[in-house]
């Protein structure tokens, strides 16, 4: 084992730190709006710090794969707190889904603009009757001459009223089983035909929405991977959710909870002195020691082609760090005392990913409940991990929805 | 950068699961288990044989002069095995000498060691329980030692213990020296058996390596520990997903059944990613000083805990197959028992951890 990265790679550590202070000179507590972020991420991508698998004619760097330098510059982007993640799910699902799967007119049109945060996407796969089984989804288009013609309704849709566009699954082919009657189709948002009504969550705040069709349309060829391939090319996303994430963001917010033990007073002495507190402090100090040596892990088996020995690793990131991001904030809601009995403020998405930023706990305890559920449930994380991880039978219907 | 194993150690770790499937066969484990005698001489020297006594011993030695990591995944082969014998405490005589003997001391034991002729264990708990070194209250003057300890490993055997003293150092006793007596303990883990040695005015030669040493083996214990209840834990959710796929209740397999799945799934996940931690503690004993306690106190809390809650739920999914002394998932979960109480229970390594942290 050699847990250094090597002169070469601390050289370049040190120049992506170099370029994170002059690109970058705000610190962690900035307020941003999004042309300084732009501006950030298009500097970035210009020494090729970023969307580095993705060709230069489409916006991309286009760097040779190279999982370490990949590491570095999140951790150091994240170390401070550098907001660079614009526009995610269009950035983390679609795009490399057109890369794989689109048009090449399709990838001409809409990747350049998503990487730059000018188009923004929502995922619209869920509607009241389809969660975890995603594939008994109703959502229909039909076409007429060149146009798809879209009836139905989705819903939990992040971003719905910010977005441009949606990319989503709707039932083209009447006939086809479950699974073959899916097409994955392209639409603008800001049509007569689509509703976006906000759905208030449980903190208070809207980030999801739900969305009526009601013969909304889209372009004939606005369907990426050819009809009734929607399900097929749902799952390419899949293959693209490889979870090498730094565990910096479970430190910071670990960090976070520490002063927050440090501040908060038991019986007037800081309660991180308290001796119970101090176990569970350590306790939480084990897990996050557990994520961030399984990033480790993961990252070295990437860097010298060792995935088979991280399937496991990989199955269980989600339902484990959903568990340990959990635990952090049910100690804090402790920590915070009679706190906890104000309402939340809403502190957002790009916080929790990043670990940036103020933290308002009570948020942050109610927010944490969103990991158990979106992007495939603890149920079904589990259903994963038995089946494809210890071999166990498959549920008698429910599981191939996988996602 | 590379946080994975390499040929050698994937050879290693091989070459144990082989020594262990074929000397200790299913009927022989069980033997010794009713019996309650873990040292085996034929397991024994064919451990010795394959060179598991002598791993970390320096070549020069007649070791294999290997690091704590290579050792602490020999370990893992063990705990999976469940392999009876006095591996721990002999691995812990032999690092106490590495990290705190003299050229004279590692000259005469480190080579008898590393072959297995000599036996080595070390008497680190106080009878008021205390492991650590700061809690050592067995006094040495004037080269006699004066005391007791209690849940020594095959201290009856041992041609050298190694003994935790007040102050925090260690000293060596050599076996049948003036003044030692022993009396066994009926142990939970019944696959390494454990004694009180009594010390009245024996013999005994100070290793010079001190408080710094001590916590040194401590630091490898626990990585051992982990390692230890690694293994055995992956083995026990093996075994029940085994179990699962062939026990038939309501028409199927048990493993049908959801929440027999999640179960499993949830021992699985919270287990897996306990593995780097070991890993991490056993490479920070040798490459990064500063961590290493840190790492090791995180591992030994974590690992054997997490290792016994698996142990737990194995036996509650062998139903009440699993409750009977017939059943071997016993010989998994009194391990995993052991490796979480032997050199101090989680909440005092948890402790530790808060300390080193400077919270
Ligand atoms: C904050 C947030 C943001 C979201 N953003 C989006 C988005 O942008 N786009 C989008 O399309 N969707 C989005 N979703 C929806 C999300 O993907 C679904 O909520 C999720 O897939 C679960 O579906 P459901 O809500 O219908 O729950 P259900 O599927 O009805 O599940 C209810 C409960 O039953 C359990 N369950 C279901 N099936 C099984 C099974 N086979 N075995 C065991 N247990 C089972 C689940 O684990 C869960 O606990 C978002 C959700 C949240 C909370």
């Amino acid at each position: 084992m050699d847990l250094s990265f090597g002169a070469e790679y601390e050289a370049f550590r040190d120049e992506v730190k170099l370029f994170v202070s002059e690109a970058w000179p705000r610190g962690a507590d900035a307020v941003c709006d999004r042309a300084v972020q732009l501006a950030f991420v298009v500097a970035a991508v210009e020494r090729g710090y970023l969307y580095r698998s993705i060709p230069k004619k489409y916006g991309g760097s286009e760097q040779e794969f190279d999982s370490l330098r990949e590491s570095i510059i999140v951790e150091e982007f994240d170390r401070a707190a550098v907001p660079w993640r614009l526009g995610n799910q269009g950035v983390g699902q679609l795009v490399p889904t057109l890369l794989e799967v689109g048009d090449e007119w399709q990838r001409e049109r809409f990747i350049r603009p998503t990487l730059r945060g000018e188009y923004v996407w929502c995922q619209g796969y869920s509607e009241p009757g389809a969660g975890s089984d995603l594939a008994a989804l109703r959502s229909s288009a039909r076409l007429e001459g060149d146009e798809w013609v879209i009836n139905g309704h989705k819903i939990w849709t992040s971003d719905a009223e910010d977005a441009n566009f949606m990319f989503g699954m709707f039932r083209t082919e009447r006939e086809a089983s479950k699974h073959a009657g899916i097409s994955y189709l392209l639409l603008e948002m800001d049509q007569p035909g689509v509703d976006v009504r906000p759905l208030r969550q449980i903190n208070g705040a809207t980030h999801f929405h739900e969305v009526f069709f009601d013969d909304a349309r889209t372009p004939a060829d606005w369907v990426v991977g050819g009809r009734g391939q929607g399900w097929r090319v749902a799952r390419v996303n899949l293959k693209h959710e490889r979870n090498l994430g730094s565990g910096q963001a479970m430190r910071r917010r670990f960090h976070q909870l520490l002063d927050l033990a440090q501040s908060a007073r038991i019986d007037g002495r800081p309660a991180s002195r308290d001796p119970v507190m101090r176990e569970r402090l350590a306790e939480l100090e084990c897990l996050v020691r557990c994520v961030e040596t399984t990033s480790l892990r993961q990252l070295s088996a990437v860097a010298h082609g060792e995935e088979a020995d991280i399937g496991l690793p990989l199955l269980v990131a989600k339902l484990y760090g959903s568990e340990v991001m959990d635990r952090i904030a049910g100690l804090a809601y402790d920590l915070i005392g009679a706190d906890g009995l104000l309402a939340p403020t809403d502190s957002g998405w790009a916080d929790l990913q990043s670990g940036a930023g103020e933290i308002d706990w009570v948020d942050q305890y109610l927010f944490v409940l969103a990991m158990r559920i979106a992007g495939g449930s603890s149920n079904i994380q589990r259903n994963l991990i038995g089946e494809r991880g210890l071999g166990l039978p498959r549920d008698l219907r429910a599981t191939d929805v996988a996602r | 950068m590379h946080f994975g194993l390499n040929d050698d150690q994937q050879l290693l770790q091989a070459t144990l699961r082989e020594y262990a499937a074929k000397e200790l066969l299913p009927a022989r484990r069980r033997e010794i288990f009713e019996a309650g005698r873990a040292f085996d001489p034929g397991l024994w020297q064919s451990a010795a044989d394959v060179g598991v006594t002598g791993l970390v011993i320096p070549q020069r030695y007649g070791g294999a002069g290997l690091e704590l990591l290579d050792l602490a995944l020999a370990f893992e082969v063990l705990g999976e095995a469940a392999m009876p014998g006095p591996f721990l405490g002999h691995a812990l005589a032999a690092l106490a000498l590495l990290c705190g003997g003299s050229a004279a001391q590692r000259e005469r034991w480190l080579p008898r060691l590393a072959s297995g002729d000599a036996l080595g264990s070390v008497a680190l708990c106080e009878l008021e329980g205390g492991w650590g070194p700061e809690t050592w209250g067995v006094r040495e003057a004037d080269g006699r030692l004066h005391g007791a300890k209690q849940h020594v490993e095959h201290a009856e055997r041992a041609d050298l213990l190694v003994v935790g003293v007040a102050g925090g150092g260690l000293v060596l006793v050599e076996g049948g020296a003036e003044g030692v007596s022993t009396a066994s303990i009926d142990g939970i883990d019944r696959m390494r058996n454990l004694s009180r040695v009594e010390f009245v005015g024996t013999p005994a030669e100070p290793l010079p390596g001190g408080v710094e040493a001590a916590r040194r083996v401590r630091d490898a214990g626990c990585v051992l520990l982990a390692a230890d209840a690694f293994g055995a834990a992956w083995k026990l959710i093996r075994l029940t997903v085994e179990y699962s796929l062939t026990r038939e209740q309501f028409g199927t397999p048990i493993a049908q059944f959801q929440s027999v799945k999640h179960q499993l799934a949830n021992l699985a996940a919270d287990t897996e990613p306990t593995r780097g931690l070991f890993w991490y503690a056993a490479h920070a004993f040798d490459h990064l000083p500063a961590e290493a306690e840190h790492a090791a106190a995180v591992a030994k809390a974590h690992v054997t805990d997490r290792a016994v809650q698996v142990g737990r739920g194995a036996v509650e999914l062998h139903g009440g197959i699993g409750f009977t002394w017939e059943c071997d998932v016993q010989f998994w979960v009194r391990r995993c028992m052991f490796d979480r109480a032997w050199l101090g229970l989680p909440r005092e390594h948890l402790a530790r951890v808060a300390d080193l942290g400077g919270w």
